[in-house]
């Protein structure tokens, strides 16, 4: 920062500033610890515990038994490998699917706003909604629609959730998330300067330099983000497994797999403990990644 | 010339928009016929059309479960967005020491997979006496959409001008005028996508609505998937209510849209 | 202009709170409100409809059914009860958990309350009321209970001049199955969708009628004995060749649309499937033929399932409760049914008096019949060629079970779609099962 004022009044002024960005923040974070961290703390008790609810006599103290049992029977690195490969695939698609739209609608022309209203919806749908309407009317074999075009062009049906089951929960997450990622990259794109795109204009750079040279790096930020909430909210993607591929095909995912020790195991300690291991595994990943890879987590301090 | 190469582009951008959105047409087609219908062999799009299922769900009271959704879809919202607009505001535009730090612990709270935090949420609810509580509810889904918000938020701010703002200041702006008559109009489009984003996901949260309400406070997802019937077809009926349960986001997501739409004469103005 | 937005929504959010205190303050008079949990099953909805004349005959008694899908329901009515937090005065819950949560505790002691004359419990079904019963305790009633049958489309049978016994075994399905199949039509149509009550319902039959069984008399695991790879085998090789495409998607519903819609010429799945296929707006009404499960080894092969009611043990309104589960579990309440919403919805596989019921006989006639032979005749204390240490059928009554059952399920549907081979999946699914009997022994 940069201002004309004496050093002392600026040095003053920058004391209050900061107490009065803490008291910015503080409702924020003291809500935040209270509705998230309290339930934390709740879990690592439990993943401590012997619990399984249907067998209330058992209940105990385990010490690490849970944690043991986690390591122990192989299902961890196959949830992890099914997790980041589903995310990660399904992230870039759609985010490239997101650009397009937002590419696409980031123009005037006749109905534009309807057109956008279209793309946003598959978003806008309840998740468990979409996976069963995709499943039933679009993937069946018998009454999918798109089983009655693969065989209108003469081919026979494709046993999607049987044959392809990965592909099928990847087409159906970028289906949903796709519009998510359009919609923060088309307030990238709107925020742009119109002096730049038409002084590149007048200058004859062409459609795909000016995107390469000028769109794109303004975009960073917007692209950060969007891939950054695009991977939180695809890590707990659970939809799609639960109803086409219950975790068949290489599709068992951390969040279905401890959606299976707590609700169908019922194991308490168990769900608790993987939940505490992927919390831990997450943040050391998070923490290597935001501090090399995105900007937008750097910048900001001294902006 | 140019205008032949728009009107092609806007002609696929139509194409591309119509199919992208068949499926949810293909819902809302659905959604008015009888189960025989529905799970043809042939899609029917000529057909009789049959209210069955929207009479169904009128039988099984949906208004209600609309009702809490409301209810803790705004309240999370409006809970969220006074947090997050002055924690993003101090995270980017105020100087903060570790911002970093604060940043990581907040998107740090999206780690925990929701299956895993449910039970003991469960039991905290239990001890405290409010399962089944629409407000409790809404606690719990402005937590979850809290993260995501200040990231947003942040992200906008900080496209914020520095030299706008130094200007209001160097004319005396203070801080309640730096705020409301500076960056707020600015970022208020991305305060509305904020706002649109916490509210879908409020509206389509649904694991901790099965498990945290019953009787008095259950929101709709759990109630649109209380269709699926474990002994015959439920396509139709399922349409209806994902239907009814998706025309307030709809609505609420076109609304927002033209806010987003006002800010790209903003983005003129800089 | 924003400002005022905001002042709006909060207050109306207070609003909001305000009126719903209000509400709960007001919804605690002297009348009694019982919430039910139950699924979105045909029956449960007629249940719903008819509730109305229960309240009618009970003044100061109001029923809340609160509808869940079936995987909901477990974990939202598990939690519940297991942790004693009293939210459901009635639940539906299925013959696997019964026993275990009756000897858990958790469940109201139903024998007393059920002695009367006029409820004639001796009425139930034996095998249905044997697994409702733990120690000569009942802890449920049945709402309705199922079997698992074969039927076939005569048409599409008869074209190809294949004839059905009444009591067929699995090769003669398998070679009338391969002989219908065709491009448009699958000759069989069987569950893959990996889960415990799905794949595991018909595939647990076929395995023990094979021989097999999950558990011998000491809790050994038996899921990689060659009996069940056989059964395993069997069953894959016959979706490989006659079977519908897709299976991993393929459970009751999906095969019902199958039938109905002349894509597959068999299934064999619960019994109360026949009373979708001969309802008036069925487009193979009439043209169904039905025969026993098909065995190999045993005698009999179907399953047996039933959902019931029943009152956890912490509930307030412990009298009110049990008055609305004999009422929806009487004979009165079947008369009703019949005669408010037609003679075929009368809850089937619960009571022995429903067959001797002349209109419900003239409605159901095709299938009601071979329904109540088949159910008086599996015995779940044995159902598969050697004695078994539990008491059930197409599931090991063990809370581990739903667990052992999904995941050995999940490796049995990579089998199926050619991932893995039988013999590698189900020894995955041996040191997994056998986990789970270590901890019974």
């Amino acid at each position: 920062m940069t201002t004309a004022t004496p050093t002392m009044t600026k040095a003053a002024s920058g004391l209050r500033n900061i107490a009065l960005s803490r008291a910015l923040v503080a409702p924020a974070l003291i809500f935040s610890i209270a509705l998230t961290q309290i339930p934390f703390l709740v879990t690592i008790y439990f993943s401590l515990m012997r619990w399984n609810l249907l067998q209330p006599k058992e209940r105990g103290f385990a010490g690490f038994e849970n944690y043991i049992y986690v390591f122990k029977t192989g299902d961890l690195f196959p949830a992890i490998k099914a997790t980041v490969g589903l995310t990660a695939i399904s992230v870039v698609t759609s985010l490239l699917v997101g650009l397009l739209f937002a590419i696409l609608l980031d123009r005037t022309f006749r109905g534009q706003s309807i057109a956008r209203t279209l793309i946003i919806t598959p978003f806008l749908i309840m998740p468990a909604a979409s996976a069963l309407i995709w499943k039933f009317s679009m993937f069946d074999t018998n009454i999918g629609v798109i089983n009655y075009i693969v065989q209108k062009l003469g081919f026979s049906a494709i046993g999607w959730s049987t044959e392809y089951p990965y592909i099928s929960v990847i087409i159906l997450l970028t289906w949903q998330y796709a519009p998510f990622m359009m919609l923060i990259l088309l307030s990238g794109l709107q925020s742009q300067s119109r002096e730049v795109l038409e002084a590149a204009a007048v200058d004859r750079a062409g459609a795909w330099r000016t995107f390469l040279l000028i769109t794109l790096p303004h975009l960073r930020q917007y692209i950060e983000i969007s891939i950054l909430l695009g991977t939180i909210m695809l890590l707990q993607a659970f939809d799609p497994v639960a109803i086409m591929t219950k975790g068949t095909g290489g599709t068992k995912t951390l969040a279905y797999l401890l959606y299976e020790r707590a609700f169908v195991g019922m194991n308490v300690g168990q769900a608790a403990a993987y939940g505490v291991v992927t919390v831990v595994l997450t943040i050391i990943v998070a923490t290597i990644a935001l501090r090399t890879l995105f900007k937008v987590f750097m910048t900001g301090v001294n902006k | 010339m140019r205008s032949a190469k728009a009107s092609i582009i806007t002609f696929i951008t139509w194409v591309i928009a119509v199919t992208y959105f068949f499926p949810v047409l293909w819902m809302f087609i659905n959604a008015f016929k009888t189960e025989n219908d529905a799970a043809s062999l042939t899609p029917k799009f000529i057909f009789t059309p049959s209210f069955e299922g929207f009479q169904r769900l009128m039988d099984r009271g949906m208004a209600s479960y609309l009702t809490n959704s409301i209810l803790a879809s705004v309240t999370s919202t409006v809970l969220v967005l006074l947090l997050s607009v002055p924690a993003a505001y101090a995270l980017s535009i105020r100087p903060i020491v570790k911002v970093q730090d604060v940043l990581f612990f907040f998107i740090s709270t999206r780690f925990m997979p929701a299956a895993a935090s449910i039970l003991p949420m469960f039991m905290i609810f239990k001890t405290l006496n409010v399962l089944d509580n629409v407000f409790a509810l809404s606690l719990v889904y402005a937590a979850m959409n809290l993260p995501i918000a200040i990231w947003m938020m942040r992200s906008f701010l900080s496209e914020v001008p520095m030299e706008i703002i130094e200007a209001a200041r160097i004319d005396g702006a203070n801080f309640r005028t730096e705020v409301t008559k500076v960056v707020l109009p600015i970022v208020l489009p991305g305060i509305a996508a904020v706002a649109l984003i916490c509210f879908i996901f409020s509206w389509n949260e649904y694991f901790f609505s099965v498990l945290l309400t019953s009787a008095n406070a259950k929101t709709t997802p759990p109630f649109l998937a209380s269709f699926v019937d474990g002994r015959g077809q439920f396509l139709a009926v399922l349409s209806a209510a994902s239907t009814v349960a998706a025309l307030p986001v709809i609505i609420a997501g076109w609304l927002a849209q033209k806010q987003l739409v006002r800010g790209l004469a903003m983005g003129a103005v800089k | 202009m924003n400002k005022r937005i905001k002042s709006l929504a909060l207050g109306g959010a207070v609003a909001g709170l305000l009126s719903f205190g209000l509400v709960g303050c007001s919804s605690d008079g002297g009348d009694v409100t019982l919430t039910l949990a139950t699924v979105n099953n045909g029956q449960m909805k007629d249940m719903e409809g008819l509730k109305g004349e229960f309240e009618a005959a009970n003044p100061g008694i109001k029923v809340n059914f609160q509808v869940m899908e079936e995987g909901d329901l477990r974990a939202a009515v598990t939690s519940d009860v297991a942790n004693a937090a009293g939210q459901y005065d009635i639940v539906t819950i299925g013959a696997y958990e019964v026993p275990q949560w009756g000897a858990n505790g958790w469940l109201t002691d139903l024998t007393a309350d059920l002695a009367d004359e006029a409820y004639d419990v001796g009425d139930i079904l034996p095998p249905v009321r044997d697994a409702l019963s733990v120690d000569g305790k009942q802890y449920a009633v049945p709402f309705y209970g199922e079997s698992s049958i074969l039927m076939y489309n005569k048409e599409i049978l008869d074209k190809a001049g294949v004839k059905m016994p009444n009591k067929p075994t699995w090769q003669q399905v398998a070679a009338a199955a391969k002989k219908v199949n065709s491009a448009e039509t699958a000759g069989i149509c069987l569950r893959g969708k990996p889960g415990w009550g799905d794949l595991f319902a018909p595939l647990t039959t076929v395995v023990q009628t094979f021989g097999g069984t999950w558990y011998d008399m000491n809790w050994n695991a038996k899921v990689n004995a060659p009996e069940f790879v056989q059964a395993v085998t069997f069953y894959k090789d016959l979706l490989d060749s006659a079977g519908q495409k897709d299976p991993v998607s393929y459970s009751f519903n999906e095969c019902l649309t199958a039938l109905k819609t002349g894509k597959v010429a068999m299934w064999y799945d619960a019994s109360v499937a026949a009373s979708m296929l001969e309802a008036d707006d069925s487009p193979v009404k009439g043209k169904m033929g039905y025969a026993h499960a098909p065995v190999v080894k045993t005698k009999e092969s179907g399953w047996l399932w039933s959902w019931n009611l029943a009152v956890p043990a912490n509930t307030q309104n412990k009298e009110a409760a049990i008055k609305f589960i004999k009422w929806a579990t009487s004979k009165e309440y079947h008369q009703l049914v019949g005669t408010k919403l037609g003679w075929s919805l009368v809850p089937p596989g619960a009571r022995t008096s429903t067959y001797a019921i002349p209109e419900y006989n003239a409605a159901a006639s095709a299938y009601a019949p071979i329904t109540l032979e088949v159910m008086s005749a599996v015995n779940p204390k044995q159902p598969g060629v050697n004695p078994q240490p539990w008491v059930g059928i197409q599931y090991v009554a063990i809370p581990e079970f739903q667990d052992v059952g999904n995941q050995v399920a999940q490796l049995v549907a990579d089998a199926i779609a050619g991932r893995t081979s039988v013999k590698e999946a189900l020894d995955k699914g041996q040191a997994i099962a056998q986990a789970a009997g270590d901890a019974q022994k």
